[in-house]
């Protein structure tokens, strides 16, 4: 599969939703991918089950704060030098770049990469939607090291983690990515072919497309957008679950800065369908796990999405509003999400959330 | 006494008020001049006071012409860009998100430069200042006239944009410069274009306050005029001539403000139908309640602060359709209702009509819609509340009733109660509210910069950016005693170490009488 320009908003449009409330605002990352394809960039979305066994492929992205790309824009250019710099360090070319994250700005500069550089992007990533550390990648959950971790900034200081866990390359790496100005071009995650289709988040680039897609198509026909994902996401290839957790307003907002996170809670007070309810969702800058009443409706890693009440538009947690009017979403993630050691790495506990990890399906 | 003036696209209306009371008011045709409309309007108001122009202490004036200027692509010049950066963002280019129409009308000149902060201030590189020389003899050269600078984290220091105005200055004295940290936000991109836009605009507000500024000499009004800004606050007009990107969303605003004001409501949902659209605003303590969302403006993507507007297909001009689902809008006659619908002889079914055929109002010929089928006005009626129910209803922040305040000449649409509202005003004047709006503008003061609250606390972080924002207001003329802190909000940045956290204060004050 190739990528368009026609297909660009519907793909950025389901970044965003996959960013589960974080993972950067794509806007940016889609003006720069757009400026690939304007110059008339081919980028193949390559089917993973193409990748070769041995094949060398390499993740890269930008780490950092989303609040900083806004201002000192990611450089694509920086990255392709990360990547060549992983090419030296394992002695090897690589054959295919996957992303780290399918939500929010990591989502988009694979490709722009693929565009500089000719090589395929893989369909799919290595969180199935958007995470705030590095290790919450479930190459690292299934063996995959995170290191060696090329960080770069524009002025080609380069700073290479060999860390023995992909916790303490985060530690590590978080320190030189504040020291770079809080905001690094970085590859991570080199492997085979054969680890990225065992370890990977598959098909989920093409997710993001079909999502965006669904979203624009309902508007388009005037149609009920929610309708529409949920019909989508349960005919979708991995057949998931997805329901409207509740409809609202936000009518209290807290937000604390702790350790360098956003952490805070949303409360909504319930309108049509939910009126007299209230919905409360936590957040490390990605929405955590949502309750009603004492009574919990979704948990990560289940994506929790705060979409526009009207038109769908996926809403981060910077854009959380007093007033706002929303519905919030849910939908399970693939089985590879879910496994013991999945849950380990970015499952409830890690999070600080008291609940047992419970299927969204289970709950709703 | 003080004028109040707003320059639409149609109409141009004077208000003239002696402190809180409506002396006089008056609409005339905007001219294409600007100044004969301006002078005709407030000659009507005057005379029909009887009141002398010595005793006039201020004019306010709102207008759209600017934001029509980039609309329309008119009246606009060629603007060199340069940022200060490299070598960061050399991945998106100036420019890179606009339409191509307004790209060919102030050209591709675009220079990237050494230069640039980083989120914690260090900078990213030293000023080049024999490269800043260069360039500027390059844009000489080319004789381009109008200079935009931006540069990475302008809004945390913006020293290095200072620094290379003062070198494009030496080497090219008669440009005209607008730097990105005076205009906007966090956010390079949103920044950089209101800056280019603002650059390209330079001409036409030159020409503009030009013409406010003869229009009132002309009049013999020797009192200092304000414009007003997209908050509903007041600029000095010398500010206005530097910075005309800030009035965009002046028209609403002030709308909404002169509703405030009318209605003596400081908290309430503005409901203003026009010919062919309803806008819904919302009113907190008095100001609009601005919108959180990237606005774009012709096109081009921005961070102004703009009201929170919501605009429907609803007005006097609206089409009427169909017997039993009747449904009215989202098309509408516009300027022609006084021709096409069936009160004014026409043949057209409007919401007008309806409104008249209901007894809601004497216009035009009643007899005209005698003959329509009762139920299906009684229909039309109920899509008309309805639309507007709703369009309050996707405003308003709690579910509790809100008080609301209609304006605009449709506002005779509006007849019964409104769901969700706890009462509605109709005020006198309601159709001059934009004039009155400007009349009453107050002047503001705005902080929005990072604070690391590990170092420097929370509190304190919070009270210098109160005491900034305040300084500011002064500044910009409010009356010391008057300034009030209307706004605090903190925006913690996710990743950032030692509790970095975005604060944006504004306060606001009456302007000191001169």
């Amino acid at each position: 599969m190739k990528m368009h320009l026609d297909l660009l908003p519907d793909f950025l449009r389901g970044t965003a939703f996959l960013g589960t409330g974080g993972g950067g605002d794509p806007y940016v990352g889609g003006l720069i991918l757009r400026q690939k394809l304007e110059e008339g960039a081919d980028i193949t979305i390559m089917d993973p089950m193409e990748l070769d066994d041995d094949d060398f492929v390499v993740s890269v992205a930008n780490m950092g704060a989303p609040t900083v790309m806004v201002e000192k824009i990611p450089s694509a250019h920086t990255m392709v030098k990360c990547l060549r710099s992983i090419e030296r360090e394992k002695g090897r070319k690589a054959a295919a770049l996957i992303a780290a994250e399918a939500g929010g700005i990591n989502g988009t500069l694979p490709m722009a990469i693929g565009a500089m550089t000719g090589l395929p992007v893989v369909d799919g990533d290595g969180m199935g939607r958007a995470f705030p550390e590095l290790q919450m990648c479930t190459f690292g959950v299934y063996g995959v090291p995170a290191s060696p971790i090329v960080l770069r900034d524009e002025h080609d200081n380069e700073v290479i983690v060999r860390a023995r866990s992909n916790l303490e390359s985060e530690w590590f790496a978080r320190v030189v990515c504040t020291r770079m100005g809080t905001k690094s071009e970085i590859a991570l995650y080199s492997m085979s072919g054969q680890e990225a289709k065992e370890t990977g988040v598959l098909y989920t680039t093409t997710l993001a497309m079909e999502i965006g897609r669904s979203i624009r198509e309902a508007r388009e026909t005037q149609s009920d957008p929610f309708a529409g994902l949920t019909h989508y996401f349960e005919t979708s290839r991995d057949k998931r679950f997805c329901a409207v957790l509740f409809e609202g307003k936000v009518v209290d907002l807290l937000r604390e800065t702790t350790q360098g996170w956003a952490i805070g809670r949303v409360r909504f007070e319930g309108i049509g369908e939910s009126t007299g309810e209230q919905l409360e969702v936590r957040f490390q800058n990605e929405f955590l796990v949502a309750q009603q009443g004492g009574r919990t409706l979704a948990m990560v890693p289940d994506l929790i999405c705060v979409l526009d009440q009207e038109n769908a538009e996926p809403i981060t947690t910077e854009g959380l509003k007093y007033g706002q009017r929303v519905r919030v979403v849910g939908v399970s993630v693939p089985p590879v999400m879910r496994t013991p050691e999945a849950l380990a790495v970015f499952g409830p506990k890690y999070f600080g959330i008291a609940d047992v990890y419970t299927p969204i399906e289970a709950l709703v | 006494m003080r004028i109040g003036v707003d320059v639409g696209g149609t109409n141009t209306d004077a208000v003239l008020m002696d402190g809180a009371a409506v002396v006089a008011s008056i609409k005339a045709p905007t001219t294409a001049d600007v100044g004969a409309g301006v002078v005709a309007a407030i000659e009507g108001a005057l005379a029909r006071s009887e009141v002398a122009p010595e005793t006039i202490t201020g004019v306010m004036i709102g207008t759209t012409q600017f934001t029509n200027a980039i609309v329309e692509r008119r009246r606009l010049v060629p603007v060199a860009i340069v940022r200060l950066a490299l070598p960061a963002t050399e991945s998106l280019n100036p420019l890179i998100d606009w339409p191509h129409d307004l790209v060919d009308t102030i050209g591709r000149n675009v220079y990237m430069a050494k230069g640039g902060y980083e989120v914690d201030g260090r900078e990213i590189s030293p000023l080049d200042e024999a490269e800043i020389a260069r360039i500027a003899r390059d844009i000489a050269a080319k004789n381009l006239q109008s200079i935009a600078v931006s540069s990475v984290f302008a809004p945390l220091n913006s020293a290095q944009e200072d620094r290379a105005a003062e070198i494009i200055r030496n080497e090219h004295p008669e440009a005209q410069i607008t730097l990105s940290n005076e205009i906007g936000r966090v956010g390079l991109i949103e920044r950089e274009n209101a800056a280019v836009m603002n650059a390209a605009l330079v001409s036409l507000s030159a020409k503009v306050v030009g013409a406010f500024r003869d229009a009132l000499k002309e009049l013999k009004i020797d009192a200092p005029f304000f414009i007003s800004q997209n908050d509903g606050t007041l600029m000095s007009a010398a500010y206005v001539e530097r910075y005309p990107v800030l009035t965009f969303a002046s028209g609403p605003t002030n709308s909404m403000r002169g509703a405030a004001f009318l209605s003596d409501q400081q908290n309430a949902v503005v409901v203003d139908i026009g010919g062919t659209t309803t806008d819904v605003g919302v009113l907190a303590r008095g100001f609009p309640r601005e919108s959180a969302v990237a606005v774009d403006v012709g096109g081009v993507r921005t961070n102004f602060r703009m009201p929170d507007v919501l605009a429907i297909g609803l007005g006097g001009g609206s089409l009427v359709r169909g017997d039993d689902a009747v449904t009215v809008g989202p098309d509408s006659v516009g300027f022609e209702l006084t021709e096409k619908a069936l009160v004014f002889g026409g043949d057209t079914l409007t919401a007008t009509d309806i409104a008249v055929a209901a007894g809601f109002a004497e216009i035009g010929e009643r007899k005209a819609v005698a003959g329509l089928n009762g139920a299906a006005v009684q229909r039309g009626l109920d899509t008309i509340h309805t639309m507007v129910e709703d369009a309050i209803d996707r405003m308003k922040t709690s579910a509790e009733p809100v008080p609301a305040i209609l304006v605009g000449g449709g506002s005779i649409l509006i007849e019964r109660d409104l769901a969700g509202v706890s009462t509605l005003s109709i005020p006198e004047r309601s159709a001059v509210a934009n004039a009155i709006g400007a009349a009453i503008a107050q002047v503001g003061g705005e902080v929005d910069r990072v604070f690391s609250y590990e170092q420097e606390g929370r509190e304190n972080a919070i009270a210098q950016a109160k005491d900034e924002a305040q300084a500011k207001a002064a500044d910009a003329g409010a009356k010391p005693c008057s300034i009030e802190i209307i706004e605090v909000e903190e925006i913690p940045l996710a990743y950032l170490p030692g509790a970095a956290c975005r604060v944006r204060v504004k306060a606001v004050g009456d302007l000191a009488d001169s």
